[in-house]
This record gives C-alpha cells, sequence and structure tokens, in this order.
C-alpha cells in the first residue's frame, strides 16, 4: 500500500515545520532594527526613535520605525514582498528584500534565538 | 527519435511554459517569496512517470532555460534552476524506491523545490535570515505538493499519449 508512505511523508513534513516553526519563533519586542544590504551591516536604529530611513539610492527601500515597529513602507523592487511583510517589532522577526538583497531584523530584547544574540548576521 | 517522439516532447514543453506563464501573471498574494502552486510540476510528473527519467530531466530543464529567458532576468535563473534541479532528483530517488505514490512524490519534490530556492537566497543575501520563511514554505510546499500530486495522479494514469 503505497499510501501509507505518502501519509507518514506529508505528516513528517508537517511535523518538521511545526519543530522550525517552534525553533524560529519570534521572542519578545526587540530594541534595535539591523538592515544588512549583501551580508554587511548598513544601519542599526533604536526601536524607540521614530524616523524614517530611505535605504539605497538607485534601488531604494524606505524603512519606517514608529510606535517601537519597523516596516518597508515603500520600494522601488519588482515584488513588493518587503512591504507586504508589514510591521515587526519582535525579536527575530525580519523583512526581506530579496532584489535588492536586503534584511531588515529586529534584535535584542529576551528570549530571542542564538542568531539574534549575535547582532543577526551568520 | 520518432516524429511523433519530438511532436510529444515539444507539446508538454509548451505546456510546461504556459502553466509557469500563468503563475507568473497571477502569483498568490502573501507576505512570504516562493509560496505558489507548482503547476508546471503537473508536467514534470507526467514526463518523469509516463516518458521516462530522462526526458523528465530533458522537459523540466528546457523548461527553466525558455521561461527565463521569455519573462525572468539572470537571478530568476538561478532561483528556478536550484528549484528543478533538487526537486527532481529528490523525485526520481523518491520515485525508484517503489514506495511512494505520484502523490508522495510531488509532496517531496514540491518541498526541495521550496528548499533549493531557499538556498539561493541564502547565497544571493549572503545572510542566513531566509531560513526565517522556511517553516512557512515546509507548509505551503506540503499542501501544494499534495494538490498538484493528486491532479498528477490522475493525469499519469488517464491521459492517452
Amino acid at each position: 500500500m503505497k499510501h501509507r508512505y505518502d501519509l507518514l511523508l506529508i505528516l513528517l513534513l508537517l511535523a518538521a515545520a511545526g519543530v522550525l516553526f517552534f525553533l524560529l519563533r519570534p521572542g519578545s519586542a526587540g530594541q534595535y532594527v539591523l538592515v544588512t544590504a549583501d551580508g554587511t551591516e548598513v544601519g542599526r536604529y533604536p526601536l524607540d526613535e521614530d524616523r524614517t530611513v530611505t535605504i539605497g539610492e538607485e534601488d531604494y527601500n524606505v524603512l519606517e520605525i514608529r510606535d517601537g515597529a519597523a516596516a518597508v513602507t515603500e520600494a522601488n523592487c519588482g515584488d513588493h514582498t518587503c512591504v507586504r511583510t508589514g510591521k515587526i517589532r519582535r525579536s527575530g522577526e525580519t523583512i526581506i528584500c530579496l532584489p535588492h538583497h536586503l534584511v531588515v531584523k529586529i534584535i535584542g530584547g529576551g528570549g530571542e534565538t542564538a542568531d539574534a544574540v549575535s547582532g543577526g548576521i551568520s | 527519435m520518432s516524429a511523433r517522439t519530438v511532436a510529444r516532447f515539444a507539446l508538454l514543453t509548451a505546456l510546461a511554459m504556459v502553466l509557469s506563464w500563468v503563475e507568473f501573471l497571477l502569483p498568490l498574494p502573501t507576505a512570504i517569496p516562493g509560496v505558489k502552486l507548482g503547476l508546471t510540476n503537473l508536467v514534470v510528473l507526467f514526463a518523469l512517470y509516463r516518458l521516462g527519467t530522462r526526458s523528465a530531466w530533458c522537459l523540466s530543464l528546457l523548461r527553466v532555460l525558455l521561461v527565463s529567458f521569455t519573462f525572468g532576468n539572470a537571478f530568476s535563473l538561478w532561483y528556478s534552476l536550484a528549484g528543478a534541479v533538487l526537486s527532481l532528483l529528490v523525485m526520481v530517488g523518491l520515485k525508484k524506491t517503489g514506495k511512494f505514490s505520484v502523490t508522495g512524490v510531488s509532496v517531496a519534490g514540491a518541498v526541495s523545490h521550496n528548499l533549493g530556492q531557499i538556498l539561493v537566497a541564502m547565497a544571493v543575501l549572503r545572510s542566513a535570515a531566509v531560513a526565517y520563511y522556511y517553516p512557512a514554505l515546509l507548509l505551503s510546499g506540503t499542501v501544494a505538493g499534495i494538490c498538484v500530486g493528486l491532479a498528477g495522479a490522475v493525469l499519469v494514469r488517464r491521459i492517452p499519449l
């Protein structure tokens, strides 16, 4: 009976997804927004100060920090996935703009993963 | 190679391209890049089960190249190639064990497609941050793989070609 193995595989994958969700779950409210482009840090801003930063010139993403949350509100990338991600505020939460090779990540705060402690660059 | 084989192969390649195009035109509105149904895998599965491993490889690679050249860019070629190669490697391997049906093979293909793309994204971003998306992709890939696999099983059984 082939379907038994199919079912086993599906259950295994769903369990793996569950475990990964748990391991990568965001922690409590973070302290900083870390911005990296091509793996290099381009900015680090405290979450408790409102500000709007434009990252990049020709290829730009507008990062808005307001009321303890960060969001990419505007960008000229093709897919706008970064804008659709919405607000992030908890340690470990991430906004990614693949076309611009940009990673915006919340760091600091309690309950973060080892990755966030080390500054988010791994 | 008979004219019949050539025609059959061309038909499937065209179909795979059209399905890629449909998914390109109608992306699922999610905040996670890479979430998709994977309609093209219907054609790859069909080729794998009905025409053999070699045909499936030719079809899949040809589709990736043609699609990237017509409506992709230099970057989308690598994403698409990594997804297609990893997924077909896994599907061929799983089919060989003889323990899985079309649906199981399709599910494994879907999640490995997502994995291939995440690996390329990690290389492009030079950061492991994209791994953050993988749990969601694992979930969506499994569900999409089941849907495509069930439909694929019907096609493999019923289509006279």
